[in-house]
């Protein structure tokens, strides 16, 4: 369980990040921050895993307080994964990169050699195994960050803008990554704006701004309320715009699968049109 | 006619010249055993709007560099065939005379931006280029005006948002006053407004400057309902290049990776249904649908 009790930030430069961040956070939840950029995600995650602590108020993970625990005794419990995935890596290749902390983690080898393949053939890496984790592409390295993640399997797993330059079929994966490691009961924490990913994956919604949460709720209830979403520089996923605009027809607002959309609004005019006919 | 129609049955640029030929083009990187192109061939017309999209890797940022004489001239390899932009051949013409007339916005802006202020970014490309210090000032305050971030002119870049940054890179680059504007994925870091904003800034060079623009960008939505044409890339072959509503009609465009927007997504629903409702025109907005539905039950 992770609870903020009214934490504030500011970074050395004065910039105010977190301002009274209060938030309880259960032990198999999955959780999207969103907001723009700017308005304190990424600042929140690191809080979790003990990189930043609270100028005022406090982080407890499990019932301990983040600011009496090292970044070495989180890191074992929480699992964080960079925007910039580059910068945290530092072997000479990907399988190595990918073994570090499970070998770490004192794993007999044949386990870590499973576990390493797994991962990184779910993450469509098992070709670049013998590469520089250096040379990937933007998308490579995200993956690679993943995998690693993957691998290791931490209680609580913070992910930041992990869908950034990913294209669909490897937002699928994550999907099914995320959806794998809550199975497996882990706490799942990311940061994101991609709002039509969010909508697909319906997870509890924490809307930031300016470093403060202003919604908490169902992806349902904060995804379907368009103005919230515009007071945080967020657009509302089409599915969501589209069902809302067509309330006209008795079609209500969602955030199904377009299958089930196109249904209902065929379903919809079903019921609408005979009538017109007859009349 | 709208203008929209008028560009759907046909094109504006249906009558225009070739601004970028391309022929049988292949390209290998040094190093890589597989092709990142293969037999390439196209041609751009002056004044279209391009998306290209694919998978990761499957081509677009390769094909943009050959635009721009990135590739062969900076980025060594195996090339076959030949790109001619505005005439001139991409082997035998040096970067600094293909970057005035094809200029590049990369991912993410940080890497194109290092100077101490907005001016001075923008300023930098055309010093290098020798010009008269009243013609720089002059680009300089049409291409931040253009752009609409007159006021980021003596902030320092580092201090900007993202979607300001990425303004400060296109306006560096518009300043060289390039036929042809490429982009690779230029809204990837952005949050939905800023991108949707910046988008909006691309479609007015299109619209009001006549720039050519060819543009990467994983994020449909935002973007088709502008486009003349959709260019879908797989494995480094173009596998389709059509009109964007002609291509959604038909082709299920997750095979390629590629999320088509949600709407027309509904809409091949619908058709796959069967029944009242049937979209012959591929909506690419949600007004588009909308009007189809109300249209129906008047």
């Amino acid at each position: 369980m992770i609870v903020f009790e009214n934490v504030e930030y500011v970074y050395p430069n004065g910039v105010k990040a977190l301002d009274g961040v209060t938030l309880r956070i259960e032990r198999g939840e999955v959780i999207a921050l969103m907001g723009e950029n700017g308005s304190g995600k990424t600042t929140l995650l690191k809080h979790i895993n003990g990189l930043l602590k609270p100028t005022r108020g406090r982080v407890l993970v499990d019932g301990v307080d983040t600011k009496s625990a090292t970044v070495a005794e989180l890191a074992k419990k929480v699992g964080l994964v960079f925007q910039n995935a580059e910068s945290m890596f530092f072997s000479s290749t990907v399988w190595d990169e990918v073994a570090f902390a499970l070998r770490n983690f004192g794993y007999d080898e044949s386990v870590v050699r499973r576990r390493v393949e797994w991962a990184l053939n779910f993450m469509e890496l098992g070709d670049y195994a013998e590469s520089s984790p250096f040379l990937l592409s933007g998308g490579e390295k995200k993956r690679l960050a993943l995998a690693i993640i993957l691998a290791w399997s931490p209680e609580v797993i913070a992910l930041d803008e992990p869908t950034t330059g990913q294209d669909q079929l490897q937002k699928e994966k994550l999907m099914q990554m995320i959806r794998l490691l809550k199975e497996q009961g882990r706490t799942i924490i990311i940061s994101s704006h991609d709002v039509e990913f969010i909508a697909q994956l319906k997870p509890r919604i924490i809307l930031m701004k300016r470093g403060r949460i202003i919604a908490d709720g169902d992806a349902e209830k904060i995804l379907l309320d368009e103005s919230l979403l515009s007071s945080c520089n967020l657009l509302p996923p089409q599915i969501a715009s589209l069902t809302k605009e067509l309330g006209f027809i008795g079609v209500k607002p969602s955030l199904k699968h377009p299958r089930e959309v196109a249904k209902e609004i065929l379903e919809a005019l079903g019921r609408i049109l005979p009538k017109k006919l007859t009349e | 006619m709208s203008r929209v129609d008028r560009r759907e049955a046909g094109g504006e640029a249906e009558g225009a010249p070739a601004i970028i030929r391309v022929e049988g083009l292949s390209f290998k990187y040094y190093g890589s055993d597989q092709y990142a192109l293969r037999d390439v061939n196209l041609v751009v017309k002056k004044g279209e709007f391009i998306v290209l999209a694919g998978r990761s890797g499957c081509g677009k940022t390769t094909l943009l560099r050959c635009f721009n004489g990135l590739i062969p001239n900076f980025y060594e390899g195996e090339m076959s065939g030949r790109v001619l932009v505005d005439g001139m051949d991409t082997r035998n013409m040096p970067t600094h005379i293909l970057s005035q007339v094809a200029g590049m916005v990369f991912q993410n802006p940080d890497n194109q931006l290092f100077a101490l202020s907005v001016e001075a970014d923008v300023a930098f490309p055309l010093e290098n280029l020798g010009l008269p210090r009243e013609v720089i000032l002059e680009r300089i305050e049409w291409a931040l005006k253009i752009l609409g971030i007159e006021d980021l002119r003596y902030r320092s870049p580092f201090e900007l948002s993202g979607g300001q940054k990425q303004k400060v890179a296109i306006a560096s680059v518009l300043a060289m006053r390039p036929k042809i504007l490429l982009l690779d994925e230029p809204t990837s870091s952005l949050d939905p407004a800023s991108a949707k904003n910046l988008i909006d800034s691309i479609v007015e060079l299109n619209r009001r400057e006549g720039l050519t623009i060819i543009i990467s960008e994983h994020r449909l939505d935002l973007i088709l309902p502008y486009a003349d044409r959709l260019i879908v890339m797989d494995r480094g072959r173009i596998v389709r290049d059509d009109n964007p509503r002609a291509i959604l009609k038909d082709e299920d465009l997750l095979v390629y990776g590629v999320a088509p927007p949600r709407v027309s997504e509904v809409a091949r629903y619908v058709n796959a249904h069967g029944g009242c409702l049937r979209f012959d025109r591929m909506p690419l907005t949600i007004r588009e649908f909308v009007e189809k539905v109300r249209g129906l039950i008047g």
